[in-house]
């Protein structure tokens, strides 16, 4: 414990420490340069009266050697944001590991049957294989022909191109590449400078995707859909089959959804989705640029809304309701929610007791730390820590503090595409008047709160923890659940705690939703409460003092 | 249909990958290095490098795979890495404070070219390198051969590190297992124990990546070939190398540097395979097959002959790393089933391609052999003539489930079953449970498709 004579004003703690002394412990054994940088990554929250809070630095560069949990920009580009889509033939471009590591581990689950011409590719690997020979005299030649080879062996109905490291090292130029064999094959064919080295972590990789698919593929299709409430969701990938939970729950209100980026989603989807009035985001991070920008050249809002938690779904569903403003919508939607309720309260009813009290820490993605928050204070748990992988400081801090972001070398790189009302396509959904009216409702657009005004006092607060780090905060505060991703599943585990990922899910899921609800407070249950964690000593380690020889009488 | 595009028209290509057998260099080159204790592996690239070869192997073996990287940035691919690789390794050893640094590179760093050596002895001039402590090396450009060709690059470059000769020959014998998993060289060390040889294998990922649960976290592991056994390999009798592709390149370096001579073999996988590796072992080292080994080789064979009515005939399509793929065609046939598909992900070469042939000559069907190819290819054989039996790694589980064949998961990675890490391939015991898994996997379908009249008790 440190001293706390020097705190006049209310004291931070952290389960029963300070605060500021678990961080000094994380920042010990660094040489100075590193602990001066991750200083500035490790904060203790403090939410003003205002909801303003600490500033952190975030979207900062990874340091060598301090062994992380980040990917790169490829992997937030094609295994992230266009993984998803199955009917595009995702083709990666450079030497076969990339392509090879991000073939069906992300679990994007997709039902085919739901478009007309049932074509899915999510379950093929498609790569150039570049050759020491292409490094040398360029692969170009190479990419065209596999193109080429696609198209005759899949008949797809577009193509997509993604660059790895040394394609932009030997400077092939995909893109030409691509409007060449564009024209020739008469299907749509773009391509991603995706590099891994580019950004610092799979950050730039979701902007770089962002802005493809903007420029090639929205607002290819006029077609306006039937219904009443046409909404996108952004930033929902079907992991587990998450979009399917809330498709199903959409389709009990009567809100139709035009598009998901990217879960379960066809390309078809996407060239239409500017004809839906109102994109609702999930994941800000890896999608709020789309969102942007579709405003910007089409007129359609945004709003952030969550639908991981509850408590968060109903809050969503109302949001949505209210921005339509339409009283068969707004009744419908509570119908719902007293429909589905009552399952969710009285599985939570159950599993409290058990779950109550228990300590949660949360080190994932862009928008999973920040959400799954809602499901654990559902279950009486306490959120210790919690940071992200990749996000940004409008992520922890939220959106009001993006004009005061630096924008560093790394972020200068990644293009900013230039949008602007577009002559022919768009119609603003609803007039200022409307929209300030809404605002005083309560309905907030283009906002995200972010992650640390929802957070308690004290709490440490850890962007791209390392795994030192990883290590200190379990030995220090011995959670009960330490929520991230596979790399840190089992080393977490070796120290007896469980580690629940939340990535992949463990291969589980939905967790969105109401019936996903009820499906995490079931695993995090099952989780903090196995016996297993129970048996790390035998019993001659409980008892190693040798007695007198047993008799068996 | 999960590969609901794959058809039987065969069409050439020559550009295009589609579903690959193998993956790049620094994963294995990442493996090996793991094999060595108290080693912390660095990816030498962008940290997607990194990210995705702990992912994938801590996939497989459902344990921590600890690694570093120098996290390139868009300017350390214009100006090189080598700020990147100097702070990552005062970082590592400030922080992490491992034994050893095993740099391997990537195909962003080979294409900027940069020096390894240079940078590692900047790092030892600027004392970043701390005394007793060690950074090796190993160049794995992605864009050369396959994971075994990182691997044979990182177990050649503890030969070229570490191996050194005093010129007093010890009764030791040198074991280069191989791209096997941790399990099989536990058993292979096991093997040689048995005959009462001392041995030093490298690299060892025994008691690495299968390791206990004990509540308390190590980062590196009690497991893993020790620097000084590493050393002493210049001064054993002999080397016996299993499977060409992944150990030759450390064998003949240890030739060539320390004058010991080496045995290359096939993977001992299998009745034959074994025997070959127990009578080399038994020849180097001057012993005698102890009863306990012969033992283990008659209940293998016991259970071949009991059993052998429902290997005949099999038609069978396996998909791995040529080491693998070679030995256990061999042993296929062996026990009189038929391997008619064989496709290896990595190019091995002619005179590989030509073992293959030889081994599946007697085989009386078509035999379709593809080195280089990919599972796109092996699906497409398939869909023209169907087989009994599918192995290879888990991606090989959409084509037995759209086309209905019984499964044997054999190879990297497996993503769905757990076993592989603790319960070995090789040797007799790894005989009998291949056989195992096989029957499993054959009688189970049997049952299945056995209509009510002619289900049977006893099989």
């Amino acid at each position: 414990m440190a001293d706390q004579n020097e705190k006049p004003e209310a004291i931070m703690e952290l389960d029963g420490l300070d605060p500021e002394a678990v961080k000094a412990d994380l920042l010990r054994v660094y040489p100075i340069k590193v602990a001066r940088k991750r200083s500035k990554q490790i904060v203790v929250n403090d939410v003003g009266h205002c909801d303003e809070v600490p500033v952190i630095s975030a979207n900062a560069r990874t340091i060598p050697g301090l062994i992380g949990q980040r990917g790169c920009c490829y992997a937030g580009c094609k295994g992230v944001v266009l993984g998803p889509t199955r009917d595009i033939v995702n083709i990666t471009h450079g030497p076969i590991g990339c392509g090879f590591y991000s073939w069906l581990t992300r679990r994007n689950q997709t039902d085919p049957d739901a478009s007309e011409d049932r074509h899915n590719f999510i379950t093929y690997c498609f790569s150039t294989d570049m050759q020491e020979e292409e490094i040398i005299f360029g692969g170009e030649r190479k990419l065209r022909k596999a193109i080429q080879e696609a198209y005759d062996n899949f008949k797809p109905k577009a193509i997509a191109v993604f660059a790895t490291c040394p394609v932009g090292l030997i400077g092939d130029d995909i893109h030409s590449v691509c409007r060449e064999m564009k024209g020739k094959l008469g299907i749509n064919i773009f391509g991603f400078s995706c590099e891994g080295y580019k950004g610092v972590s799979q950050s730039a990789g979701h902007h770089i995707a962002n802005n493809q698919i903007f420029k090639h593929v929205v607002g290819l299709d006029d077609t306006v859909q039937k219904g009443n409430y046409k909404v996108n969701l952004l930033g929902e990938y079907n992991i587990g089959g998450d979009a399917f939970e809330i498709d199903r729950i959409f389709e009990k209100c009567g809100i139709s959804i035009v598009a998901t980026y990217s879960g379960n989603s066809s390309i078809d989807a996407f060239a239409n989705s500017h004809t839906a009035d109102l994109n609702l985001i999930m994941c800000h991070r890896s999608i709020n640029y789309v969102a942007e920008m579709m405003e910007k050249k089409y007129g359609l809002p945004w709003i952030k809304i969550n639908f991981i938690g509850a408590e968060a779904t109903a809050g969503s569903l109302r949001k949505i309701a209210k921005y339509f403003g339409d009283q068969k919508l707004i009744d419908r939607v509570e119908e719902v929610i007293a429909e589905e309720m009552p399952e969710v309260e009285k599985a939570c009813k159950e599993i409290r007791p058990r779950t109550e009290g228990k300590k949660a820490m949360l080190f994932v993605g862009g928008s999973r730390a920040h959400h799954y928050q809602a499901l654990f204070n559902e279950l009486g748990m306490k959120v210790l820590s919690a940071g992200y992988e990749f996000a940004h400081r409008d992520d922890y801090e939220g959106r009001k503090v993006m004009s005061s972001i630096k924008v560093d070398a790394d972020s200068r790189n990644i293009e900013e595409l230039e949008v602007s009302a577009d002559p022919n396509q768009y119609s603003p959904r609803k007039s200022s008047e409307e929209l300030k009216k809404l605002e005083e409702q309560g309905v907030t657009f283009s906002d995200y709160e972010g992650m640390m005004p929802t957070m308690k006092n004290g709490t440490l607060i850890i962007d791209d923890i390392s795994q030192f780090e990883t290590d200190a905060m379990i030995e220090i505060l011995k959670p009960d659940i330490f929520c991230a991703g596979i790399k840190e599943k089992y080393s977490v585990q070796k120290h007896g705690i469980p580690l629940k990922q939340l990535h992949s899910y463990d291969y589980g899921g939905p967790y969105a939703g109401f019936k996903g609800a009820v499906n995490f407070y079931k695993e995090i249950d099952r989780m903090v409460n196995s016996k297993v964690w129970g048996y790390m000593k035998a019993p001659w380690e409980k008892n190693p003092e040798l007695t007198a020889t047993y008799a068996w009488d | 249909m999960l590969l609901r595009h794959t058809t039987k028209d065969i069409k050439e290509r020559s550009a295009l990958t589609v579903n690959p057998a193998k993956t790049c260099q620094p994963i294995g080159a990442m493996y090996a290095s793991l094999g060595i204790q108290g080693c912390l592996p660095h990816s030498h690239g962008s940290q997607g490098c990194y990210a995705y070869h702990r992912s994938a192997l801590t996939r497989h073996y459902k344990e921590p795979v600890i690694a570093a990287t120098s996290a390139f940035t868009e300017g350390a691919s214009v100006f090189g890495g080598q700020a990147n690789l100097l702070q990552a390794i005062d970082n590592i050893f400030t922080v992490y404070n491992p034994d050893v640094i095993a740099v391997h590179t990537t195909c962003l760093s080979e294409t900027i070219g940069d020096d390894i050596p240079q940078i590692i002895n900047k790092a030892k001039a600027d004392g970043k390198i701390p005394d007793g402590k060690y950074v090796i090396h190993a160049n794995t450009p992605s864009y050369v051969g396959s994971h075994i060709t990182g691997f044979s690059s990182m177990t050649k470059a503890m030969v070229d590190y570490f191996s050194s000769s005093n010129g007093q020959r010890q009764k030791t014998i040198n074991l280069i297992p191989g791209y096997v998993e941790p399990s099989d060289m536990a058993e292979i060390k096991r093997i040689a124990g048995e005959m009462g040889i001392s041995s030093l294998m490298f690299p060892d990922t025994s008691r690495v990546l299968n390791g206990p649960m004990t509540g308390h976290y190590r980062m590196f592991p009690a497991g893993g070939s020790t620097i000084k056994d590493l050393e002493s390999t210049g001064n054993s009798l002999g080397t016996i190398a299993m499977g060409r592709t992944a150990s030759l390149a450390a064998a003949r370096a240890l030739d060539a540097k320390c004058k010991v001579p080496y045995e290359m073999i096939d993977l001992p996988i299998g009745l034959h395979a074994t025997d070959i590796f127990v009578d080399s072992l038994r020849k180097m080292a001057g012993v005698n097959v102890p009863e306990s080994l012969s033992l283990e080789r008659g209940q293998l064979l016991d259970v071949i002959a009991d059993m052998q009515q429902y290997f005949y005939g099999k038609r069978v399509a396996l998909v791995g790393d040529p080491d693998q793929v070679l030995a256990l065609t061999k042993f296929l046939v062996s026990i009189d089933m038929c391997p008619v598909y064989l496709v290896t992900g990595s190019a091995a070469g002619k005179k590989y391609q030509k073992a293959l042939e030889e081994a599946t000559n007697d085989v009386p069907h078509e035999v379709r052999i593809k080195v280089g190819g990919d599972m796109f290819l092996l699906h497409q054989w398939i869909k023209n003539q169907t087989v009994d039996l599918l192995i290879g790694n888990t991606y090989v589980k959409y084509i037995a489930k759209d086309e209905d064949i019984p499964f044997v998961r054999y190879g990297f990675p497996i993503f769905d079953r757990i076993g592989h890490s603790y319960f070995p391939s090789v040797g007799y015991r790894g005989g009998l449970r291949l056989v195992e898994k096989i029957l499993d996997a054959i009688l189970d379908r049997k049952d299945r498709d056995s209509t009510d009249i002619n289900f049977e008790l006893v099989l």
